[in-house]
């Protein structure tokens, strides 16, 4: 019991990790004034550079960057038409993830032939787990033992750093002056602009943060947590990240607990599948991979209470003649 | 969102006309640059994509088919979006209105077709309405955003559609999960065989009796939007909420049957799909028309005269798509959806980039016209 339920926490982990990443990264650029709508398609195309650089070169961190470089182009993209030709970002967005789902799987048929995959990397070109210091030795401890070697140890580096990107985020938020103009020109551009500081470069530096985060989380689903990159390998993970940072109410740690809550469900939802429960009987098997997307309509509906997004959200700025 | 002409005094055809053709142009050429970069020849593969598409009888039947698909689709997210909602979720809206409507003919074994149409359309709407209905309900009385909640409907109406389909509706004794087949009286006329009976010869394509509904659909949208009570307090929610409000509008109700009114033009592509063509429930079959009803509701500037033509444009893009996967191997059928991206990208959140052009070469124009007698 203890053990099944260690490896449950487990795999939140690691179906936590991809939605931190994309949710922090939408932290950056929602709370600099941009929506973020295209979280998703910035991860598929990170996702298919990575695997498509790794399974070329071998190298996991030549598939790191790659991801990181198609994901801040689509950011830099999504800036030019939501921040210097003030369109609609929510349209900004969605046309950016139908092209990424479109442009992924025309190079990726053209490239390998393969249906739109990548072929399957190998170990060498996958981020393998770090097994942390004292792990081995420690496991037969009881209790702590395991919990230190299944739960804390083991994953891989990206994961590692994603939590370690939480306290970053907040300490930047909260304690930088770049993070207050970051906050600022997210509820009242206006102001920011009359003390001297340029809007435009701000929510620039926001969006490539985002696209720099959105590329890791990419990278993380095809060289990471799996070996390859299929069509449409993100399957709304962008639009779960953007319901937990509304849940975590546009604020990093509960934005965290958010992620881990939606990854819960996610992991449990494999683990349910075929299993009778006490008094319901054996659930249908499309009801529990509902369960992830029921948790988010259900959350946002009944729980954020009002949930405030950053005022100038949405906003194009246009300065005062 | 930018409905209508804007307030930069541009002829109506700059904007309706020649700014979606910029835009089509433009994403054209982005598309070239795509098949350019996996090494195939661009100018033959658009060549090939026009020929299949309008080259033959039957590719043109085609085309209007997607079309038909398309307008319903498009209509749907117009409807939203002058209600000031941007209703992504046409897809899984438009697979539970076809539930709708395969049940109520599923109900009607032996009716004749004009008899259970009406109920086939009721069937479809209803279920649609009620799909979206739902995250209006959720956005307008607890404030979820109504994007995140339309994506999840999606994923959601995909589940129950599974289940529906492989334990409860599958034809007994069969493999794939589809329903019996309707019975053949409730098949809709196919537009061949109409144009047949009237002595007109046409290739036999799935085009059918829906396009006469979908035309329909359009003149219903605009009366309805521009010419009702309804339709300006759903303009006036969309415009302002506040001001909406302060003018005796209940914004929260027009949300949600703004919502329910996009759900229902979504549901009805249900009728052409599967009363029309398909003749039974299926898995799958809205295949992400949800979606490009997007592209086509903001080229065509969410309006029904606009939609019609894009619509036919995007149906020909579906069709010609289909020849390409045929000639080259290379290029596979979502070349499609990058176009559709790119238009979106262009038509929609790019708009403000060629209008100050645009506006800049008709302010000076009439200028050097009045200059020029005064120089003679």
């Amino acid at each position: 019991m203890f053990l099944t339920l260690l490896s449950l926490l487990d795999s939140t982990v690691r179906l936590a990790t991809p939605l931190l990443l994309a949710a922090l990264a939408g932290f950056y650029s929602e709370r600099a004034g941009v929506v973020d709508i295209g979280l998703e398609g910035k991860m598929l195309v990170a996702a298919f550079a990575a695997a498509a650089t790794a399974a070329i070169h071998g190298s996991a961190w030549l598939g790191l960057g790659a991801g990181i470089l198609a994901s801040v182009m689509l950011a830099l993209l999504h800036g030019f038409a939501c921040i210097t030709h003030k369109g609609n970002q929510v349209v900004s967005g969605v046309a950016l993830n139908i092209v990424a789902l479109g442009l992924t799987a025309v190079l990726g048929n053209a490239w390998f032939e393969m249906g739109g995959r990548t072929p399957n990397l190998p170990a060498d070109a996958r981020f393998g787990e770090v097994t942390l210091p004292l792990a081995e030795a420690l496991r037969g401890v009881p209790l702590l033992g395991p919990l230190y070697y299944e739960l804390i140890s083991g994953h891989n580096i990206l994961v590692y750093l994603a939590l370690a990107i939480v306290p970053l985020t907040w300490w930047i938020a909260y304690r930088t002056r770049f993070g207050l103009r970051l906050r600022a020109v997210g509820e009242n551009p206006a102001a920011v602009d009359t003390a001297g500081i340029s809007v435009t470069k701000l929510r620039y530096q926001a969006v490539l943060i985002a696209g720099l985060l959105c590329g890791i989380a990419g990278a993380y689903l095809s060289t990471a947590q799996g070996a390859g990159f299929q069509t449409n390998m993100t399957a709304g993970k962008g639009f779960l990240a953007l319901a937990a940072l509304i849940l975590g109410k546009w604020k990093p740690v509960p934005t965290l607990f958010a992620c881990l809550l939606f990854a819960f469900a996610d992991a449990l939802q494999t683990r349910l599948q075929g299993v009778a429960l006490p008094g319901i009987g054996e659930v249908p098997v499309q009801l529990i991979e509902a369960l992830p997307y029921l948790l988010t309509v259900l959350l946002l509906a009944g729980f954020v209470g009002k949930a405030t997004p950053p005022k100038a959200s949405g906003r194009p700025y246009v300065k005062d003649r | 969102m930018s409905a209508g002409a804007g307030s930069d005094n541009l002829p109506w055809w700059a904007t309706g006309l020649l700014l979606p053709v910029v835009n089509v142009t433009l994403a054209l050429l982005v598309s070239a640059l795509v098949i350019f970069a996996i090494g195939e020849d661009p100018v033959g593969a658009l060549g090939t994509m026009l020929r299949g598409a309008v080259g033959t009888g039957e590719g043109l039947g085609y085309t209007l088919y997607y079309a038909t698909s398309l307008i319903f689709t498009a209509l749907a997210v117009a409807i939203a979006f002058h209600g000031g909602l941007f209703n992504i979720g046409g897809e899984g809206q438009a697979y539970i209105g076809g539930l709708g409507v395969g049940l109520v003919l599923l109900a009607l074994p032996g009716w004749p077709w004009w008899a259970a149409l009406p109920l086939s359309v009721l069937g479809g709407a209803a279920f649609g309405a009620l799909w979206a209905a739902i995250p209006g309900w959720l956005q307008a009385y607890r404030g979820s955003h109504i994007v995140i909640t339309t994506i999840m409907f999606n994923f959601i109406a995909s589940s129950l559609m599974v289940y529906l389909m492989v334990n409860v509706l599958i034809k007994p004794g069969q493999m794939s999960p589809e329903s019996e087949a309707f019975s053949a009286s409730l098949f809709l006329p196919m537009m061949a065989d109409m144009m047949a009976a009237i002595g007109v010869e046409m290739s036999s394509s799935p085009l059918n009796f829906s396009l006469f509904l979908a035309l329909l659909a359009c003149v219903g949208v605009w009366a309805f939007i521009w010419h009702t009570r309804w339709g300006f307090a759903l303009r006036a929610t969309g415009a302002n909420e506040n001001a909406a409000l302060y003018a005796g509008i209940d914004p929260k109700r027009v949300i949600v049957i703004t919502m329910a009114l996009s759900g229902a033009l979504a549901g009805l592509l249900g009728v052409n799909e599967l009363h029309g063509v398909q003749h039974r429930l299926m898995l799958n079959f809205p295949a992400g028309l949800g979606f490009t009803g997007i592209a086509v509701a903001l080229m065509g500037r969410n309006h029904p005269a606009g939609i019609i033509p894009a619509a036919l444009l995007f149906g020909a893009l579906y069709q010609g798509g289909t020849e390409l996967v045929f000639d080259y191997p290379t290029i596979s059928r979502e070349l499609v959806v990058v176009i559709q991206g790119v238009v979106i990208l262009f038509a929609g959140a790019l708009e403000h980039m060629f209008r100050p052009a645009l506006v800049r070469l008709f302010s000076r124009r009439p200028a050097v016209a009045a200059s020029k007698p005064a120089g003679a």
